[in-house]
């Protein structure tokens, strides 16, 4: 808050008026007067403090947490948007045509606020849930039937990770049709590519871990396909050939043992919670980064004619 | 008609999904094709008329001298994601408070579900189960399809329709995508959803789920076919008809990326490297449709017989 100890502070005002009945006549009335006065001064502060209220954004506190001046100038707007952390992967201005909703359907953005809730629902469901085949059962139970809004909770997870699955899918589509993926966004389409795969294995470890009948029957179709990888898998191609056995080949290493037991469901969860939500992390800052370093996105770019069609480099 | 039985697979929980995705890519199929035929329709304007073409400022989105070209990110760009994201948590908590995560009993190896279904993302490689061995619907298609999607910036040397929607510049690449990606991918996930019941046969929409039914059709191999009974004949018998294939195939590409001059065009500026990777991966993707042909029509179960893989 601004400090304006400018004239009487409530300290000197209120100071000595303790012992007013004690002296008589023009010394008591001066004393009055002094008291109202003082009064006054520390209403109208008040009141000029509350006007200030108004404006919280000119306040130090403000200030101190958001770095900038908040005047209604092009430069501090541009400033709010650069020097906030979680706003700086914006450029200050873009073009006003990609704004547009119909241009990007906003999927990106859309699959990113998804995976944040997903993040968050997923580090709550995590206080009540145990990875070991005694309780995992037991504690989806729990949490849909005494958990307050645990089921809720669930559920949201449950149909954020389907909706992050199309939405993606969606991004790709998009991408495809606008033809983003041309020079010089070439590389940024293979991290979301890589991407895409490691949204598919999210949902897919996480479907293990209700250890219901639907995860377990699911992951065992799923890893099944794994045993029949060529060579290194015992029912693939040349695997046995290669000495592969149902103890020693990939499918082994996915689950932890040769059926889908306790140690799948462990393994799964730490890929689940720990492994792949990190991989995932990193790679979506690479993209987001390239968007920014591949000149922002990448239209609606004026058309081009066939007959502007530039010569091919020569090898 | 069995609306009871249909009803009842819709509205499983885990498949409600499926129906939104069968509403939304049509949906967004629509949306981006229509602003690419606009886009197309400015082309052919400002190809008609170079005056104008180099006046235009060449988007379909409206446009007038003196507009600045560039606006705040604060508040143009970020009121949009903030209202996107409430939009999206209002979706998300509508859904989870009408409809329910599925539990099903707890895990028991030694009782099989019937029919047992992989994630709804995965449907379409359970589907190519049906048409290939393990280890090609299973481990070496999904491998070419993810690097099928990676190699695609590096093949495609056109260099029209950068950043803007267009069908008539990229009619290629477009249909090649929309094959993969609606015909091949999303249609097998809607079949193996809606269609494929208990044993994973085939059960149109309306139908009864019938446990007990049995289905005896006798696929045979290619080879016996034609009548080969030695070992060494059935391998040379098969690499000779995958290479055929694979000839016919590359000629097949060949003719159509040569079908008009634009295409021939674009075809000239890609290297040697560059026109066998695009082969490779689209000679794959094509087998997935063929074999399901040769399945479902000729009823053929492999076309190549080895002791050690079967194709
Ligand atoms: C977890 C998954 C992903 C997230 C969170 C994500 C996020 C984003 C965001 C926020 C943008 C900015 C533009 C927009 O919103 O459309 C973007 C652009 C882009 N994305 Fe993704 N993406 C993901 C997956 C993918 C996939 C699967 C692909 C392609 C295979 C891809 C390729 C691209 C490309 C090439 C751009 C630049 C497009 C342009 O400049 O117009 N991304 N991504």
């Amino acid at each position: 808050m601004p400090e304006k100890n400018g004239t009487d502070g409530p300290n000197g005002a209120a100071g000595n008026g303790s012992d007013s009945s004690s002296a008589g006549g023009n010394g008591a009335k001066k004393r009055v007067a002094v008291i109202v006065e003082g009064a006054k001064a520390v209403r109208t502060q008040a009141t000029q403090e509350i006007k200030a209220l108004k404006h919280p954004e000119k306040t130090d506190l403000w200030k101190s947490m958001l770095r900038v001046k908040h005047d209604e100038t092009p430069r501090s707007r541009a400033l709010g948007v650069l020097s906030n952390v979680f706003l700086h992967l914006h450029p200050a201005k873009i073009n006003r045509d990609a704004v547009a909703y119909r241009y990007t359907w906003g999927m990106g953005g859309m699959t990113f606020y998804v995976y944040i809730t997903l993040v968050f629902t997923g580090t709550l469901l995590m206080f009540y849930y145990h990875p070991s085949k005694i309780v995992a059962f037991r504690d989806i139970l729990y949490l849909e039937h005494d958990v307050p809004f645990g089921k809720l909770l669930r559920n949201m997870h449950r149909w954020g990770a389907h909706l992050m699955v199309i939405m993606v899918e969606l991004h790709m589509f998009r991408v495809f049709l606008t033809g983003s993926y041309k020079s010089p966004r070439q590389f940024n389409w293979v991290v979301g590519v890589i991407l895409l795969v490691l949204t598919l294995l999210l949902s897919f470890t996480g479907y293990l871990l209700p250890d219901d009948q639907l995860g377990f029957w699911a992951v065992t179709v799923g890893t099944n396909m794994a045993r029949a990888t060529p060579l290194l898998g015992h029912d693939g191609p040349f695997g046995r050939q290669l000495g592969m056995t149902p103890f020693n080949d990939v499918r082994f290493g996915l689950l932890g043992g040769s059926i889908v037991d306790a140690n799948a469901l462990l393994r799964a969860y730490i890929w689940h919670c720990v492994a792949i939500p990190i991989i995932a992390s990193t790679f979506m800052v690479v993209h987001f980064w390239r968007v920014r370093k591949d000149g922002g996105i990448s239209g609606p770019a004026p058309v081009m004619l066939e007959s502007e069609i530039k010569e091919p480099r020569k090898f | 008609m069995d609306l009871n039985q249909l009803w009842r697979i819709i509205s499983t929980p885990d498949n409600v999904p499926i129906v939104l995705l069968m509403i939304v890519v049509p949906f967004y199929t629509w949306y981006g094709l229509s602003q690419a035929f606009a886009n197309d329709r400015l082309v052919v304007q400002l190809e008609a008329d170079p005056a104008l073409a180099k006046t235009h400022h060449r988007k379909t989105q409206p446009w007038k001298p003196g507009w600045a070209r560039d606006v705040h990110v604060w508040p143009y760009l970020l009121r949009i994601e903030f209202l996107a994201a409430i939009i999206v948590t209002l979706i998300l908590m509508v859904w989870s408070i009408t409809l329910n995560a599925p539990l099903e009993e707890p895990s028991n190896p030694t009782l099989t579900m019937n029919p047992a279904k992989a994630p709804w993302y995965f449907l379409g490689l359970q589907e190519m189960l049906v048409y290939f061995d393990p280890w090609i619907a299973g481990v070496v298609m999904p491998t070419l399809i993810i690097l099928g999607l990676m190699v695609v910036p590096y093949i495609d040397e056109n260099p029209l329709g950068n950043g803007y929607y267009t069908y008539k510049q990229r009619k290629f690449a477009i249909w090649t995508f929309i094959f993969g990606f609606i015909i091949l991918w999303v249609s097998m996930i809607v079949i193996g959803t809606l269609i494929r019941g208990p044993g994973w046969m085939w059960f149109w929409p309306g139908t009864t789920w019938d446990h007990n039914r049995l289905e005896f059709t006798v696929n045979r191999d290619l080879p016996d076919v034609f009548g080969l009974k030695g070992r060494v004949a059935k391998i040379i018998f098969g690499a000779i008809v995958m290479g055929l294939y694979s000839v016919a195939g590359a000629i097949g590409i060949h003719k159509l990326l040569n079908l008009t001059p634009f295409a021939r065009k674009i075809y000239k500026r890609m290297s040697l490297v560059q026109v066998v990777v695009m082969q490779v991966f689209l000679i794959s993707m094509l087998a997935l449709p063929l074999k399901m042909v040769a399945r479902l029509v000729f009823r053929i179960k492999y076309v190549w017989v080895t002791p050690w893989f079967n194709v």
